[in-house]
Parts: C-alpha cells; sequence; structure tokens
C-alpha cells in the first residue's frame, strides 16, 4: 500500500530491500496449493535482484494463479481472463524500465488467451511469464484444462476427458521466435528458483511452465514424479541451470542439455517420463519487438509541434497571395 | 461508327462529342468550325455541380476523383467527397455492383456533405455506370462521359450490352458523350487501364476551368514515392485528357472559387483522426486491420513514428484493446482504433478500464452491421452499443465527431477527457467521414493539447490508489514506477486501497464514484447550439456524419419558410443540458439517422411495438418527450433532399 514519502527517500538512500518488502495480503490459495512455493521463489529472486518494488509489475489474468499479484507488494494488474500477455506487452512496450512478470494458469494462457501466448512467443518482449499448470480450473470449481490428462474425470467430464492434453513446452517451441522455454515442478523448489532466475535474467519473452500441485481437484495429480525422484530429468547445463551436487544426489537422472539446441529441446519437451525439468531453449541473440519499435530519441511537444507542422504541409492549401 | 441516336441534338444544347477516333477524325464542319477557331469556348458559371467518376476495381477512378478534388479545394472551391466502393478487392470487371470510384461535390462555397444526384459522371464503361442508375444516384439530364472502347471490343455479348444500355440511357434523357478514352490513352502508354485516369482527370481539368498547373503539382504529389518516369507519364496524359476535351467537347464550366482567407488542409476523416492522435500527444495506437477504420492506421503507420509514437498491429481486437489498456496504465493515454465487430470483441476489455479507472481512447468508424454486414458501407449503427456496450454498470464517455475537421479535434478532447476522468472515451465516427474529403483551417498547433510526461513522482503520504472524491468521483491515478504506490489494480470490485472487495457497501460506494464522474464532466458541457430558430414547427436533432446534410436541408426549408431548425449533438454520454429546453421549444421534434427503425406504415408496426432509432430512444428515455424518428439504413450518406422531402411530409401531417 502506500507508503509515507519519508520512508521513500530513506529506502531510496539504503536501497536495501528485505524479502518482507516484496510480500503483499497473505495468500489465500488452498493448504497445499503449488502456487505457494512459485510465490516463494519469486519473492527471494525480488530480494536476490533487489528489484525496486515501484519498478516492477506483475500482470495477471483470471484464475487461482493469477491471484498472485495480489501477494506482492510490487504494482500489480489482475486482468481479464486470459489477456494479462497483451496487457503486459502494452505495458513493457512504452515502459521498458519496468520488470515485467506475467502470471497465468493452463486455463488462462491454453485455453481462452492462446491467441495471445503464441503471439506473444512471436512479438518476444522482455517479461518473464510462468504459467501455473495445475491442470484443472480450480476458482471456477473442477473443470477438465486444455492440460488435464486423458481420461481425467471433471464436473464437466464425468466420463473422463476424451483429448489428450496440449503439451504448451511443445507448442511454445514450435514457434520460431521463441527465444526461452523452460520446464519446472513446484516440488523441486530450488530448480524452480534457479529457473525462474534464469528466465529472469534471459532477455526476451521467457516461458516457464510450473507443473503445480492442487491439492483440492488434483490430489495424487503428479504423485509418480513427486514420489519417485528418478522419473524426473533434470536438465544441467552452464547456459541454462546447473544442478547442484546435493541436487544430484537425489535426481540421479541428470542430461547434459545445451539449450541452444533446439530439435533436441524438442524431444525433450514430448516426454513426461521422464518429466523434464530445466531450462530447454534459450536464445539470447532474438530480437525484442520493444526495441525493434523504440523511438530514437526523446520527443517533446516541440518536436511533435515541429512534425505536426510539416505533415500540415503536406496537406495545406494557401490563400492566393 | 456513331449511331442514329447521337446524330440527334441533346436536349440541354451539348452537341455529340467526338465518339470514336475514326468519327474524332471526321468531325461536322460545324465542329470543325469551332476548333479551328481561336479557344474561347464560354465557360458556364455554376455555383456548384456533382461529379462521380466510376470504373471497375483498379482502375483509378478514386485516384482520379481524390485529385480533383483536391485540385479544385487548391483553387478555393469548397469540396466534398464521396466513396463509391465495392466491397470485394477485385468485383468482376463490367459488373454492376462493381463500380468503383468517387463522387465529388464542387462549389463556390463551402460543402458540407455530399449532396443529391449526380450533374455529371465519368465512366469507364456502361454496367458500372447502369449500377449508379439504377441506384438513382444521378440527376435527369446527367451528362455522361462514357468510354466509347466497348462499342467495338469485338465480343458481340459485350457490344451488345454496351449498345442495348447506351439506348437505354438516352432514352430516358441522359446526355451521353462518348469518349474514346482507350484509344487516346494508348497513344502514350501501352496499358491503358493504368492512366485512364489520369486522362479522365485530364478532361474534368478542362470542363471545370481548373488550373493546370495544381493539376500538375498534385499528381507530382500523389506519386511522390515513385520514379519521377512514373510522374512524367501521368502529367502527360493528364495534359492529353486536357486537350483532347478542348479540342473535343463543348462542355465548359466554371465554378468561381471564393476567396481563402486562411491555409486549409484537404484530408478525409481517416488521416484527419490520424492527425489528431498526433496533436493529442497519444503514444501508443493498437489495432487489428478492420475496413473502414484501418486507413487511420495506414496513415499513422507513416506519420506516427516521427513523434515517437507506436502503431501495433496486434493478434486481434481483443489483444489491441488489452495492450492499449497496459499501455495506458503505465503511462499516457493509448488509443485503439476499431469498427463495430472489433468493438464488440473489445467490450471485456473496455469494461476492464472502466472498472480499473484507466484512462482510453477508443474509435469507433463504424459500418453497417449487423455482423460483417456492410464493410464497406456507412451506418451509424452502434450509438446504444457505445453507450451501453459491456456487462454491468459501465459507465464510459461516448462522443460523436460530425466533420472532417471534428474528426481531428476530437482526438485532442477524447484524450483529455480520458485522462482527467480516468475513464474510457469511445468516439464515433463512420464510413462516410472515413473517405470523405474536405478542407478545414489549418490547426494551430498548440503544446497544450498534448499530454503532460508521465508522473514517476513518489505518492505523497496517506494516498490510496482509489481515493474518489466524493463530490466529483474522481481518483489520482498511480502509475507503476512512482515510489509508494504499489498496489494491486484489479477488474474485480475493489476498496479504496485497491483490495477486492464484495462488501455490498463498497460496491456500491465504488459503483457511484465511477457513475459521478460521467455526472461531473456533464457539468463542463456546453449546451449545443440551435442551427436555426430557437423554436418552430419542427426539430430535427442529429449525431454524427449527418450534420452537413441536415443543415442543409434545414437551410432548404428555412428558405422554403419552414419553421424547422436542427440540433446535433457531439456529446451523447454524458449529454449536455439544457437539450430537454430545447426539443420543448418545438412543436414536432424528429431524429434524423442512419440506424434501423420500424416505419408506422407497416401493418404490423404500431406505437406500443415500433423500435425507434437508436438517438430517439435515448432521447424518449431521458426527457419524457415524444421524439420521432427518420431514418435510413442502405448504406450510403442520406441526401439533403430526402430529409427535406421527409421534413414536408412531417410539416404536412400535423400541420
Amino acid at each position: 500500500m502506500s507508503t509515507p514519502i519519508a520512508e521513500c527517500a530513506l529506502r531510496l538512500l539504503d536501497e536495501e530491500h528485505p524479502l518482507d518488502d516484496y510480500k503483499g495480503r497473505v495468500p489465500r490459495w488452498c493448504t497445499g496449493c503449488g502456487d505457494s512455493a512459485i510465490l516463494a521463489a519469486v519473492q527471494r529472486l525480488c530480494r536476490d535482484e533487489q528489484l525496486a518494488p515501484e519498478k516492477t509489475v506483475f500482470v495477471s489474468g483470471i484464475g487461482c494463479s493469477s491471484r498472485f499479484p495480489h501477494y506482492m507488494n510490487t504494482y500489480g494488474f489482475h486482468g481479464l481472463h486470459g489477456r494479462a500477455m497483451p496487457i503486459a506487452e502494452g505495458i513493457k512496450m512504452r515502459r521498458p524500465d519496468l520488470h515485467v512478470f506475467v502470471i497465468t494458469g493452463d486455463g488462462d494462457c491454453c485455453s481462452i488467451g492462446t491467441a495471445h501466448w503464441i503471439h506473444a512467443l512471436r512479438y518476444n518482449m522482455n517479461m518473464t511469464v510462468l504459467m501455473h499448470d495445475n491442470g484443472i480450473y480450480g476458482l471456477t470449481k473442477n473443470q477438465a484444462s486444455p492440460t488435464s490428462p486423458q481420461g481425467l474425470k471433471s464436473k464437466t467430464t464425468p466420463h473422463g476427458t476424451l483429448l489428450e492434453p496440449i503439451n504448451p513446452v511443445s507448442v511454445s517451441l514450435g514457434i520460431r521466435n521463441a527465444s526461452f522455454v523452460a520446464q519446472a515442478v513446484d516440488w523441486i523448489p530450488d530448480m524452480l528458483h534457479d529457473i525462474i532466475e534464469a528466465a529472469f535474467h534471459h532477455k526476451g519473452f521467457s516461458f516457464v511452465r510450473i507443473l503445480q500441485r492442487c491439492p483440492e481437484f488434483m490430489p495424487g495429480r503428479f504423485d509418480e514424479w513427486v514420489q519417485n525422484p528418478d522419473s524426473m530429468l533434470l536438465l544441467d547445463h552452464a547456459d541454462g541451470v546447473k544442478v547442484g551436487p546435493n541436487m544430484a544426489k537425489v535426481y540421479r537422472n541428470l542430461e547434459q542439455h545445451d539449450p541452444s539446441d533446439r530439435n533436441r529441446a524438442r524431444e525433450i519437451a514430448s516426454t513426461y517420463h521422464p518429466m523434464p525439468v530445466g531450462v530447454l531453449y534459450r536464445n539470447a541473440e532474438m530480437p525484442c519487438y520493444e526495441e525493434l519499435r523504440k523511438p530514437d530519441r526523446m520527443y517533446t511537444s516541440g518536436i511533435v509541434k515541429s512534425v505536426l507542422e510539416k505533415e500540415f504541409d503536406k496537406f495545406t492549401i494557401n490563400p492566393a497571395a | 461508327m456513331s449511331t442514329p441516336a447521337l446524330k440527334k441534338k441533346r436536349p440541354g444544347g451539348l452537341p455529340p462529342s467526338a465518339r470514336t477516333k475514326q468519327a474524332a477524325t471526321k468531325l461536322t464542319p460545324a465542329a470543325k468550325q469551332r476548333h479551328t477557331a481561336p479557344k474561347i469556348k464560354s465557360a458556364m458559371e455554376l455555383s456548384e455541380h456533382i461529379v462521380e467518376i466510376i470504373s471497375d476495381s483498379g482502375e483509378g477512378a478514386q485516384r482520379c476523383g481524390q485529385s480533383l478534388a483536391v485540385i479544385a479545394a487548391r483553387m478555393g472551391n469548397g469540396i466534398w467527397t464521396v466513396e463509391i466502393i465495392p466491397a470485394e478487392i477485385q468485383p468482376p470487371a463490367r459488373s454492376i455492383a462493381g463500380g468503383s470510384g468517387n463522387r465529388v461535390r464542387l462549389a463556390t462555397n463551402r460543402v458540407t456533405n455530399g449532396g443529391d444526384e449526380a450533374d455529371l459522371v465519368v465512366a469507364f464503361n456502361e454496367q458500372v455506370l447502369l449500377g449508379r442508375v439504377r441506384e438513382h444516384e444521378l440527376k435527369p439530364g446527367c451528362i455522361i462521359l462514357l468510354e466509347s472502347k466497348w462499342r467495338t471490343d469485338g465480343d458481340p455479348e459485350v457490344e451488345a450490352a454496351y449498345t442495348q444500355t447506351y439506348g437505354e440511357l438516352v432514352g430516358s434523357g441522359y446526355v451521353i458523350h462518348e469518349i474514346p478514352m482507350e484509344i487516346e490513352c494508348l497513344k502514350y502508354v501501352a496499358d491503358a487501364r493504368r492512366g485512364k485516369n489520369m486522362f479522365a482527370l485530364g478532361m474534368l481539368c478542362n470542363i471545370y476551368s481548373l488550373d493546370m498547373q495544381v493539376a500538375r503539382e498534385q499528381i507530382a504529389f500523389i506519386f511522390a514515392k515513385k520514379d519521377q518516369k512514373i510522374v512524367d507519364n501521368n502529367i502527360m496524359l493528364l495534359e492529353a485528357g486536357q486537350a483532347w476535351a478542348e479540342k473535343n467537347l463543348d462542355i465548359k464550366f466554371r465554378i468561381p472559387p471564393s476567396q481563402l482567407s486562411e491555409p486549409q488542409i484537404v484530408v478525409n476523416g481517416n488521416v484527419s483522426l490520424g492527425l489528431g492522435v498526433m496533436a493529442s500527444g497519444m503514444e501508443i495506437c493498437a489495432m487489428y486491420p478492420i475496413t473502414p477504420a484501418t486507413s487511420a492506421s495506414h496513415f499513422l503507420s507513416e506519420a506516427f513514428e516521427n513523434v515517437g509514437g507506436v502503431v501495433h498491429q496486434a493478434e486481434d481486437e481483443i489483444a489491441a484493446c488489452a495492450f492499449a489498456v497496459g499501455a495506458s496504465y503505465a503511462g499516457k493515454c493509448a488509443v485503439t482504433i476499431t469498427s463495430g465487430p472489433g468493438l464488440a470483441l473489445k467490450q471485456e476489455v473496455i469494461g476492464l478500464a472502466v472498472m480499473t479507472e484507466i484512462p482510453l481512447v477508443v474509435v469507433n468508424v463504424q459500418r453497417g452491421g449487423p455482423s460483417t454486414g456492410l464493410p464497406t458501407k456507412t451506418e451509424q449503427g452502434d450509438l446504444l452499443f457505445s453507450c451501453f456496450g459491456g456487462h454491468g454498470d459501465n459507465p464510459k464517455v461516448v462522443m460523436a465527431v460530425s466533420d472532417i475537421e471534428d474528426c481531428f479535434y476530437s482526438m485532442i478532447t477524447a484524450r483529455k477527457i480520458a485522462e482527467t476522468f480516468n475513464t474510457v472515451v469511445i468516439v464515433l465516427t463512420d464510413a462516410s467521414l472515413a473517405s470523405a474529403q474536405q478542407p478545414f483551417p489549418r490547426p494551430n498547433v498548440s503544446e497544450d493539447w498534448m499530454a503532460p510526461p508521465v508522473d514517476q513522482s513518489p505518492i505523497p503520504e496517506g494516498l490510496v490508489p482509489y481515493d474518489w472524491d466524493h463530490r466529483t468521483g474522481l481518483a489520482r491515478r498511480f502509475i507503476p514506477g512512482q515510489p509508494g504506490g504499489m498496489h494491486c489494480l484489479t477488474g474485480l470490485a475493489h476498496d479504496r486501497q485497491s483490495c477486492v472487495a464484495y462488501d455490498p457497501d463498497i460496491n456500491h460506494e465504488s459503483l457511484m464514484h465511477r457513475s459521478l464522474k460521467l455526472a461531473a464532466l456533464q457539468k463542463t458541457l456546453k449546451t449545443p447550439p440551435v442551427f436555426g430558430e430557437p423554436e418552430g414547427e419542427l426539430l430535427i436533432v442529429g449525431w454524427g456524419s449527418t450534420k452537413g446534410t441536415i443543415e442543409e436541408a434545414v437551410t432548404r426549408l428555412q428558405d422554403d419558410g419552414h419553421k424547422v431548425s436542427s440540433l446535433h449533438l457531439r456529446f451523447i454520454q454524458p449529454m449536455p443540458s439544457g437539450i430537454k429546453d430545447i426539443l420543448s421549444r418545438f412543436v414536432q421534434v424528429m431524429t434524423v439517422e442512419q440506424n434501423w427503425s420500424d416505419s408506422l406504415d407497416h401493418e404490423l408496426i404500431d406505437e406500443e411495438n415500433r423500435r425507434y432509432s437508436e438517438l430517439a430512444t435515448l432521447l424518449r428515455a431521458r426527457f419524457l418527450i415524444d421524439v420521432d424518428c427518420w431514418t435510413e439504413v442502405r448504406g450510403r450518406p442520406i441526401k439533403p433532399g430526402t430529409i427535406v422531402r421527409v421534413a414536408n411530409q412531417r410539416l404536412q401531417r400535423k400541420g
């Protein structure tokens, strides 16, 4: 909330933001919800990066995960179902000085907002996108989503879903302009943090799909992976995220995957057994739309006036002398 | 080659022109004498004339018409242009519905609309001409300059169609001059299809005694981006047309220009909008291609970057609106430009901007609806939708522009209102204004028009994001980057701290404050002036592009001694004070609009089920006055003569 002006000035002086500076309202997610792990990882990132809260904007859509911005003490924009990305793009276009995060869910991103997601990958604007994927509509109380596993019984699919789920990582990798695609899981918090950190440091549109547990409607959904570390595949690379020695003791299934290898990334993305975690693809050279469209200089009202006069000249008829 | 019909003397005293190349070389003795004599064709002086140039799509009649208008305007004539446009990009050649071109109303004084029927038509084939005849767009006895090549096309069907149409039209009293445009153009260029329009322009310059130097300059301007050779070729054709008409036609008019007192600019409504966007200091225009709005973005795409602006072509209409909302949220007010179907798609995002109180300008260049409707044709069918679209209580400002100049200034006004009241402003224009050209005084650019820099100062202690002022409903907007202003904006019901709140009192309070802003704005609006006497028999009320037409009709009615006045509304929501008072001073009040209303003439329609037009519905609901309506939804601008006829009927009905 609003902060006393004197306190603002003090903060400008010492610039030290403890973790609490990033904590907003008390989260209202269910106990055991994977969103809490993501929130913790993001707050840690903000603290570690010492992001100025007033220069940071979290944009979200609608759904359980999209309550996220309320729980941050930064600027937040909790908008419409599916429309977080175009709103975030509008923000970034004129305000490259702001750190822009997008929080979205599987319904938000892979269903109602799919067109925006595809094109956001194409625009490649510099923002960090965290797609909380629990495979279910939670806020509207238990309807199948595009990422629900085939056969899932829900309120709208009493006999089980008939279709194969969409694979958000594969789809993202299918867009030629995609510059950062990663997958994380809420039950390996250190990897989650490191992947989000890598996403944040990537200049471009960084898309992180986070498998996230919903204890309310999808209990046990990810048990086969949560309970068996050998069912996970950790991607280890200096250009992606490094898997630490302690982690490697638990998760023995590692692959040295170079994130510049898009073809291998596609192969890895297409499998769930084992479940890949890490940076699948990264291309730091992909141009960002906001930079391509950046004004070449500061435009004062004086410049605008003179340009406008030149435009008028093109269409002007003058009285006979 | 000449037909018997051509040998007859034309009514109106204009002799037949040379019809074909052969005919041109075999002039009658009288004609010979005319042409060997020094060229002192006396021009008939007119106060105005309506000219149409019509061709198959892609033959350049539109460019010819627009250029004619600009040349005349440069000479000081009043002009108004109306685009004649088929819905398809490449309709079949020589089809009745495929005519493409321009109507130009030329006058001594300022003109405000396309007028009634045409006085002179240049047609590149007889089928497109027939289309105009069937739509009753030509005056009885209208002069027609018709491409004659079809008479000897070689295809018997084409020749038969031509001869038959020609005969019919002559029989109906039209004055047809067959012109060998193709043959003449082929003397200069290999493909007459590309260039015949300039030949036609040259003829028209001659017929209307326009300054050829101005015409040459105009061509150089049009083709400024092209090779000099293209400019030269077009000028050559222009001059050929001029010379040909001088030699072979005995039609010569002069519409004396009036003396310009100040510089004017000549643009169409969409370019005027684009210039207005630049002048308003807005920096983002997010759009998705849609007819007839897109040409505004075309202009901006060329010019906007020169003032640091960006035209963002989004992946869809919703994204365009959301992008604009995001840009407005983090900076200066942004604009999204669309047409009816796009406005429908944007509704949810517009509601978000209303709820979160983010300034936003939405331009709706209206077209025929519903659904895909008439994409290239004009209509005023989105008034109530703009006012009341969206779910829940969705108070937003709705303005309607009434002419080309207004397109420019409305953008500046809309941006200011949006930022002052942190609200959505919908600006309504339409397909007719989008492509119509009319000169207006060159604006004196003021830096006051432009948006102030984005506020990045710290938020003072104790301020909250929705600190609604109880008297005005206004709250200061917090912009990302402002220290101490961190909060989470939400489309959910929220309290002054921007916390999600489902509390009934808070919901009531926030609804009230958002609504109050319209009342606060309303207190600043001036009562619109009545055109004509402040009281009388009949008041015609209009909004949007019909202003010039209605006022011209009212002037004619007044000249006939009728006590008729008109009122034109620029602000529809909120509506300024004093309107009820104006309405109550007339025996009858009738709106004239281009949206649907049921006619009481139908046996099924009575006072209990009649659907009134949009503005009439609004006025009746607001003022409890028996406002009648007359509407026409034919996809083209209403003619002043039509309004005169309707008004006379109304006056007789109760008189």
